[in-house]
């Protein structure tokens, strides 16, 4: 995307939209890939309740994914998930994109 | 007075006169915080409050940090503010300075000049709108409580002009302006509220139909790209400020423009200054005159957007000109004006030039300090070079 020049912005540094930085993708910041063992979770939550970045999904009460978008892979939900289910692994995140041939 | 219904000259304080032009201003919110000497305004303009003279939202915060945080968060949602402060309070705010010029915030706020710290001392010198000149605001200087005044109403205008839209400074002398009377006239409320007219905010975040996100982050990709449309404002701002002063001529008879020369036109000898001292210089002009020496003063009003042509205009004749600063900006060749002036005559002009520094934290402004710098610039004009030797009048060697 071309970037604008200083004659086409907005008055004052102004987004003319409301709450579109949800659009910046600050998942690609990320080093370490959270990896959620499904048949290990609980569902009980401790991950969703510690994000910072409201990156765990869930639906119904369960965890259904993480937004890769915004996860910038802090390994928080990996610290917190309780010791007897250690459901989450934090993966090298230029490993996981070898694998992925990206 | 509760209301003025014609024009009406009254005994007054600078602060009053500021708070004067406050009331009749009537703004939706001002957010301030007490220091001395301001102190006085905010008193006279929260009775107005109490009294039920305006309408204004009257926040009274924890600190000047929070003064101009609020300022900016009530202009950003459609709001007509205006506050004042001095000094370290000055200080304090300094980085929501930076952002109500960045958010472009038509914010018009009084300064009354104190001495910054340390040593702590509450009266009168420029270093605190000084330490702020980089901030972009825009700065106006006033000689009297009626320029205070008049230029209170002004700013408003100049504020929120399309082409601008950037905060502006007033700056009166502490104590010297603020606590010593002075007979003001004081225009009639619906020629002042005429004047400025409605408030038209071009940020309303209580719009929500036009939702907007104020004040974001940006990288280095843009924040570069941003700061071209304040260059471009201040830049407007030299015509802007011209205009309005040739409308408020109209109501007030009074006429303004970004500088002032007295008695320049044939002056061989020109002294520059911002301010109450002005005042002064023009009686020691005045005395000198009469004694046959060819001298005059060059007063600088506007000295955010610098206007280095007027400035050039005025001295390019002289043959020797004492910049007096009335404060410092520690390591540099001389005062803030000084480099100013020094700027805008390199290359334009062959004028040699003395720099001065006078009246530090409220140090007494005698017609002395002043015919002294005349008296020693008999010397630059005969050597015809420009002094590197930084002058101090009044001080205890």
């Amino acid at each position: 995307m071309k970037k604008k020049g200083w004659k086409d912005l907005a008055v004052g540094g102004r987004i003319d939209v409301a709450g579109n930085a949800c659009e910046y993708e600050t998942g690609s910041w990320r080093t370490f890939r959270p990896i959620r063992d499904e048949a290990k979770c609980n569902h009980c939550l401790r991950c969703w309740i510690y994000c910072p970045d409201s990156a765990i999904q869930v639906e119904d009460g369960k965890v259904v994914g993480i937004d890769l978008d915004h996860c910038k892979g802090c390994g928080i939900c990996a610290e917190v998930c309780p010791p007897k289910v250690q459901a989450i692994k934090m993966v090298q995140e230029a490993e996981l994109k070898a694998k992925e041939g990206k | 007075m509760k209301s003025v219904t014609s024009k009406t000259v009254m005994a007054l304080t600078g602060n009053d006169a500021v708070a004067e032009a406050m009331r009749q201003i009537n703004p939706d919110v001002v957010a301030a915080y007490p220091i001395t000497p301001q102190t006085e305004l905010m008193h006279k303009f929260a009775d107005f409050v109490a009294d039920g003279d305006v309408k204004t939202e009257f926040v009274l915060v924890e600190s000047e940090h929070s003064a101009m945080s609020a300022a900016v968060g009530a202009s950003a949602a459609g709001s007509r503010v205006v506050t004042a402060t001095s000094a370290n309070g000055l200080a304090l705010m300094w980085e929501v300075l930076y952002i109500a010029a960045g958010t472009r915030c038509p914010i018009v706020m009084a300064d009354v000049n104190r001495a910054l710290s340390a040593p702590i001392n509450i009266h009168c010198d420029h270093s605190d709108s000084m330490g702020a000149r980089d901030a972009g605001w825009i700065h106006l200087h006033s000689e009297s409580s009626q320029e205070a005044y008049d230029n209170m109403v002004q700013a408003v205008r100049i504020a929120e002009d399309r082409s601008v839209m950037l905060p502006v400074m007033v700056c009166l002398d502490g104590f010297i302006l603020s606590h010593t009377l002075e007979p003001v006239e004081i225009l009639d409320d619906k020629t002042v509220r005429d004047f400025i007219g409605e408030f038209k905010p071009v940020h309303n975040l209580l719009d929500t139909d036009k939702a907007i996100t104020f004040g974001p982050l940006d990288f280095h990709d843009y924040y570069f790209e941003h700061k071209m449309p304040q260059v471009v404002a201040m830049k407007n701002a030299f015509k802007v400020i011209d205009d309005v002063a040739r409308e408020f001529e109209k109501i007030s008879g009074r006429k303004y423009t970004h500088v002032e020369g007295y008695l320049t036109d044939d002056a061989e000898r020109v002294v520059v200054l911002l301010g109450s001292t002005c005042g002064t210089a023009k009686m020691v002009v005045d005395d000198l005159r009469a004694k046959g020496e060819k001298v005059g003063m060059l007063k600088v009003r506007t000295f955010r957007p610098f206007p280095y042509k007027d400035v050039r205009r005025a001295l390019s004749g002289a043959r020797a000109v004492a910049v007096l600063d009335r404060s410092h900006s520690f390591g540099a060749q001389g005062g803030p004006v000084s480099l100013e002036v020094r700027s805008a005559l390199y290359h334009h002009a062959s004028v040699p030039l003395k720099n001065y520094i006078y009246g530090l934290g409220g140090r007494d402004v005698s017609g002395d300090q002043i015919v002294q710098a005349f008296e020693e610039l008999k010397a630059v004009a005969a050597s015809g070079k420009s002094s590197d030797e930084l002058g101090f009048l009044g001080v205890r060697e």
